[in-house]
């Protein structure tokens, strides 16, 4: 597992790779949410190209990135969601949410 | 044609976080004798994931405890996982099972159980408050060898 955050202009790209469970989940999530409230974020992409394994706590991973980024009025997107961890995104219902791309 | 246990495999560990990671990956390592698809082995790991998580997140939530899996293969193709805790058990299994509902705060997406029960072709839960609590999860692989048959 790890956790990259990269800042270009106002807009921080964080790049997750390995598996995502609830023992990684905490390390990537203090990572990510640390980086956001110390950086004039206007914008928090997370980046999944390189996630190789995901289960429910990556949906809470996500869910909580995107309430945190809400609050501080940061815009929120997913992008490069692996082909096979499409089913649990669908089965979660957070596509509504508007933040995959 | 009667259908037979082919091959089982029992594992025990204590509930520690990372051993998350071993369990999916130690049973999906069983299951690949059967040669399943890349999709049904994420469906298996992801199952084995929630109810491992489960085990340490709720059931052994206050310390350390044993978690057990044992898993068979029938001579149809059918796996069977049970991953047994020892830990706090649940006085509402049914309300466990429904999507979203989680003791687990913000950060837990209460969706375990709908992904067990979605991902899995069949689920069952039986937990009894401080005795503990025991899935049953079953899959049946679909066999390349039947399907180029067809």
């Amino acid at each position: 597992m790890g956790i990259k955050v990269e800042m270009n202009r106002d807009t921080a790209v964080a790049l997750v790779s390995g598996e995502i469970d609830h023992h990684s989940a905490s390390e990537i999530r203090e990572k990510i949410d640390n980086f956001v409230r110390t950086n004039n974020l206007k914008e928090l992409i997370l980046d999944f190209s390189k996630v190789s394994f995901m289960d429910t706590s990556g949906i809470g991973l996500i869910l909580g990135r995107f309430k945190l980024a809400r609050s501080l009025g940061v815009n929120f997107k997913v992008i490069n969601i692996p082909e096979k961890m499409r089913r649990i995104i669908n089965l979660s219902g957070i596509k509504n949410l508007g933040i995959f791309e | 044609m009667q259908i037979e246990c082919v091959n089982e495999v029992n594992i025990s560990f204590p509930s520690k976080s990372s051993n998350e990671s071993f369990a999916r990956a130690a049973i999906s390592a069983f299951v690949s004798q059967l040669d399943p698809t890349i999709d049904e082995i994420t469906d298996i790991k992801t199952a084995v994931s929630e109810a491992v998580t489960n085990c340490i997140a709720h059931a052994y939530k206050s310390g350390i405890g044993t978690i057990y899996i044992n898993s068979k293969i029938f001579s149809n193709g059918k796996i069977v996982i049970k991953i047994k805790d020892k830990g706090t058990g649940m006085e509402n299994v049914q309300q466990a099972m429904e999507p979203l509902f989680t003791t687990g705060g913000s950060e837990r997406a209460g969706l375990g159980f709908a992904v067990m029960k979605s991902f899995m072709d069949k689920i069952k839960v039986s937990s009894k408050p401080d005795r503990g609590t025991t899935v049953t999860m079953e899959k049946s692989i679909i066999r390349r060898l039947a399907k180029s048959d067809r």
